[in-house]
C-alpha cells in the first residue's frame, strides 16, 4: 500500500481520543507485513516490533499518536439536537456548518447548525459563538435519536481527504495519522537497509488529551531512545517564522529541553549525510508531544521529536505535503540504521 | 438522482451555466420550447391544453451563494470576496472548488495553539481569510487561478435521519428540481418555467424573466428559511421542518396577494396536504421583481423550509419535498380549469 493510500484510509477514519479502537484493524494490517510482531496493550496501543541484528541490545521506540481531536455528546434537547463537547483543543470559531458523524450504536451523520444571515441583527456576525451554544442537526427527533446516540458518544468531523496541488493533501486528522503514515514509511525503509536496533513503531492513544498512550508504552519497551513523531505548526501568512516551519521543506528537529542533545547531534549528521532538509524547531520547555511522556519515563529515556509541518493545525482541513512525510520517514530509517553496537553509552553522554 | 446533480453543480450566482446545462439536458424532450435568455436566465414552455388562455409562470433561481477570487497572494494563497450573503463565521475550516475545473482548495485557521486566550471570541473578517490550494508561490497558483473564478462549496449530497437530505445550494436547487419534476410529469398543463440567474445578488434574473413570459399568475418555488432551535418559541420560528410547504404571507420584497393565497391554502386543505405559513418578513425572493412586472400579476411563493441556507449546507425533509410537489401541481390542475 502507498502510504498516501494509508494516510487517507487513516484520515478519514475515526478515533477522538479515548476511542481510537476504530482504527486498530486498519493500522494492523498496515504494520504487520513489514515488522515481526504486533501487540495492543492493555490502553490500546499498538507496538510493532521489527528486530535488528543485535538481537535487542538497542531499541528504538518511535511514536506516533493515532488519536484525533472530536467531541462528545453531552445531551439531546427537546427538539432532538445534540449539545456537545470538545475532546482536545478545537477552537469553536472553526466548526460552525461542519458535517459531523456521530458514533453511537451506529453511525449517524449530524451538521452543527448556523443561524441563517437573514435572521441575524448586522452586530451578530461580529460575535464569535461558544460551542455550548451550538446545536448538532441529525433529522432524527428525540425519541428516534435516543434509540441510537447517546450521552458519551463520540463525534468526529466528516471531512474527507482533498487532493490539492502538487504533493500537498488536506483531511481531519493529519494530526497525528500523518505520523502514523511516516512510520509505516520507515519500516518499509527500513526492509531495504541493515540496522543494528530494534526499533518499535508505536500508535499511540489519547496524546491529545493525557499522554498516556506514551507513559504506558515507553514504560513496556523501556527503550533506549524514544522519538515522537509528531506534526508542526506550518508556515501560513498570519504566523512568525520563529514559531512555524515551512511546508515541503522537511521536518522540524526540536531543539530543547526536552531533546536529548547528543541523539539530536547525531539526527542533524545523518540528515546532512543524506542530503534530508530539516528544520529546526524550537521549543525550551516540554513538548506538547508523546517525546513529554518519554523523557520522565521510569527513570528517564533520552527523546527526539520530529515535526511534520502542518497548516492549520486542529481545523478540520489540516494541510500536509506528503514529501515531508517521506523526508520523515527517511531520516527515521537512516538514523535507526546510524545507530551502531557499542556506542551507546558516548551517543548518550552529556 | 437529479437533485444530487443539481446541488453538487456549481451555480455561484453570475456563473450558473453548470446548472443551467443540467437542467437543460434533463428537460430534453419534456417541454415544447427551451431557450436561454440574453442574461441566462432559462426560459422553457410545456403547451398544455390551456382552455383559458392564460399564462402561467413557475421560477426557481439557479444560483447559489459562494465566493469570487479578488487576489493571488505572494505564497499562492487566494484572496476572495463574499457572492450574496454569507455569515463570514461559516467559512472557517470549510473545502471548496475554484473555477470550471473546479480545483480543490480549502479555508484554513491558525492553530488554537499559538492563538491567544481572547482570539476566540473574535470573529474572523473575510480579509483575514484565505483559500490554501496547495501551490507553492503566486506563479503557481496563477497557472491553475484567475481573478475573478467563482468558488463554490464542496459538500457531497447525503442523505440523514429521518428522511432528511443535506446538501449545499439547497436554496434553490430543490426549487429547480420541483420545477423540473413538474415540467417531466404527465400533467397537461401549459406551462412556462423560469429558471432565473441571480437572484442571490438582487433578483437580477426575475424581473427579465416575467417581462418575457408575461403570466397572468406566478408560483415562485424557493427553499427558505427554517431554524427552530429548543430555545426559540414557535412564533419565531419562520417554518419547521417536515411540517409541509411554506406559503409566503410577507417579506422584503413582496407582499403576496391574498386572495390567491387563501385559495393556494384552500387547494391544500382540499387535497389533505400539509402546510405552513412563512412566519418572517425576513429574506425575498424573485416573486419580489414578478409581481411587479409588467402590469403586475398576482404571485404565490411556496417554500420548501431549509435548514441552515447561505451556509455550506443544508437539510430539507424529502416529505416537505414531495408535499411541495403535490401542492403546486394541485394548484396548476385548478389554474388549468380556470379555477383560480
Amino acid at each position: 500500500m502507498e502510504t498516501k493510500e494509508l494516510l487517507e484510509i487513516l484520515s478519514n477514519g475515526n478515533g477522538v481520543s479515548g476511542f481510537e479502537f476504530n482504527l486498530k484493524n486498519e493500522i494492523i494490517n498496515a504494520f504487520e507485513k513489514h515488522t515481526d510482531s504486533i501487540q495492543v496493550d492493555k490502553l490500546g496501543n499498538i507496538i510493532a516490533h521489527r528486530k535488528g541484528s543485535g538481537n535487542g541490545d538497542v531499541k528504538i521506540l518511535m511514536a506516533a499518536h493515532m488519536d484525533e481531536i472530536g467531541f462528545m455528546v453531552k445531551d439531546i434537547d427537546k427538539k432532538g439536537f445534540i449539545h456537545f463537547t470538545n475532546i482536545g483543543g478545537i477552537d469553536p470559531r472553526t466548526i460552525l456548518a461542519q458535517e459531523v458523524v456521530i458514533h453511537g450504536k451506529e453511525e449517524v451523520l449530524g451538521v452543527i447548525g448556523s443561524k441563517p444571515p437573514h435572521l441575524q441583527e448586522q452586530s451578530e456576525q461580529e460575535k464569535s459563538i461558544k460551542m455550548e451554544d451550538m446545536i448538532i442537526d441529525t433529522g432524527f427527533n428525540k425519541d428516534e435519536l435516543s434509540q441510537l446516540v447517546s450521552i458519551g458518544d463520540s463525534i468526529t468531523a466528516n471531512r474527507k481527504l482533498v487532493t490539492l496541488m502538487n504533493s500537498r493533501v488536506s483531511g481531519k486528522a493529519m494530526d497525528d495519522r500523518a505520523g502514523v503514515a511516516a512510520l509505516y514509511e520507515t519500516m518499509k525503509e527500513l526492509e531495504k537497509i541493515n540496522h543494528y536496533a530494534d526499533v518499535y513503531f508505536v500508535a499511540t492513544i489519547q496524546e491529545e488529551i493525557t499522554m498516556s498512550g506514551a507513559l504506558t508504552a515507553t514504560y513496556g519497551i523501556n527503550p533506549d531512545i524514544g522519538i515522537a513523531v509528531d506534526v508542526g505548526f506550518g508556515r501560513t501568512p498570519e504566523l512568525n517564522n520563529s514559531n512555524s516551519i515551512e511546508m515541503g521543506k522537511g521536518p522540524g528537529v526540536t531543539l530543547g529541553g526536552n531533546i536529548h542533545p547528543g541523539l539530536r547531534k547525531r539526527l542533524v549528521t545523518v540528515a546532512n549525510d543524506y542530503n534530508i532538509p530539516i528544520q529546526t524547531d524550537v521549543r525550551p520547555g516540554p513538548t506538547g508531544t508523546d517525546a513529554r511522556a518519554m523523557q520522565i519515563t521510569r527513570e528517564g529515556i533520552p527523546a527526539l521529536v520530529l515535526s511534520i509541518p502542518l497548516r492549520y493545525m486542529h481545523t478540520s482541513v489540516e494541510v500536509l505535503d506528503l514529501k515531508d512525510v517521506s523526508q520523515t520517514a527517511k531520516l527515521l530509517a537512516f538514523f535507526s540504521a546510524s545507530i551502531k553496537e557499542d556506542e551507546m553509552e558516548g551517543l548518550l553522554c552529556f | 438522482m437529479l437533485l444530487k446533480r443539481l446541488t453538487e453543480a456549481s451555480g455561484v450566482s453570475g456563473n450558473e451555466k453548470e446548472v443551467r446545462d443540467l437542467i437543460m439536458s434533463s428537460l430534453e424532450g419534456y417541454v415544447d420550447e427551451l431557450k436561454t435568455d440574453r442574461i441566462g436566465n432559462l426560459i422553457v414552455h410545456k403547451k398544455g391544453s390551456n382552455p383559458s388562455g392564460k399564462r402561467l409562470m413557475i421560477a426557481a433561481h439557479m444560483d447559489e451563494v459562494g465566493l469570487l477570487v479578488k487576489d493571488i497572494d505572494s505564497s499562492g494563497l487566494l484572496k476572495f470576496m463574499p457572492v450574496g450573503g454569507i455569515d463570514k463565521r461559516v467559512l472557517v475550516s470549510k473545502a471548496v472548488t475554484i473555477g470550471e475545473k473546479k480545483l480543490p482548495g480549502v479555508i484554513g485557521a491558525k492553530p488554537i495553539h499559538l492563538q491567544k486566550r481572547d482570539e476566540w471570541s473574535k470573529v474572523l473578517d473575510i480579509d483575514d481569510l484565505y483559500i490554501d490550494i496547495g501551490a507553492t508561490s503566486k506563479e503557481e497558483a496563477e497557472r491553475q487561478v484567475s481573478i475573478g473564478d467563482y468558488v463554490a462549496f464542496d459538500t457531497p449530497y447525503s442523505e440523514m435521519g429521518n428522511g432528511t437530505i443535506k446538501a449545499k445550494s439547497l436554496d434553490d436547487r430543490v426549487g429547480c428540481s420541483i420545477l423540473i419534476d413538474i415540467l417531466k410529469s404527465d400533467i397537461d398543463a401549459d406551462i412556462y418555467g423560469a429558471f432565473t440567474v441571480m437572484e442571490e445578488v438582487g433578483l437580477v434574473g426575475a424581473g427579465p424573466a416575467a417581462y418575457q413570459i408575461k403570466p397572468h399568475m406566478a408560483i415562485v418555488l424557493e427553499g427558505t428559511l427554517c431554524y427552530e432551535i429548543d430555545e426559540l418559541d414557535s412564533h419565531q420560528m419562520p417554518t419547521m421542518l417536515g411540517k409541509g410547504p411554506a406559503i409566503s404571507l410577507i417579506d422584503r420584497t413582496t407582499v403576496y396577494d391574498r386572495n390567491l393565497r387563501e385559495q393556494v391554502v384552500k387547494i391544500a386543505q382540499e387535497n389533505k396536504i400539509p402546510y405552513q405559513f412563512r412566519k418572517t418578513s425576513m429574506g425575498g425572493n424573485d416573486s419580489g421583481r414578478i409581481h411587479i412586472s409588467g402590469t403586475g400579476c398576482a404571485t404565490t411563493g411556496i417554500s420548501v423550509p431549509t435548514r441552515y441556507i447561505h451556509s455550506p449546507l443544508s437539510l430539507i425533509s424529502k416529505s416537505d419535498y414531495d408535499n411541495t410537489y403535490r401542492l403546486v401541481e394541485a394548484i396548476i390542475r385548478e389554474f388549468e380549469k380556470g379555477a383560480i
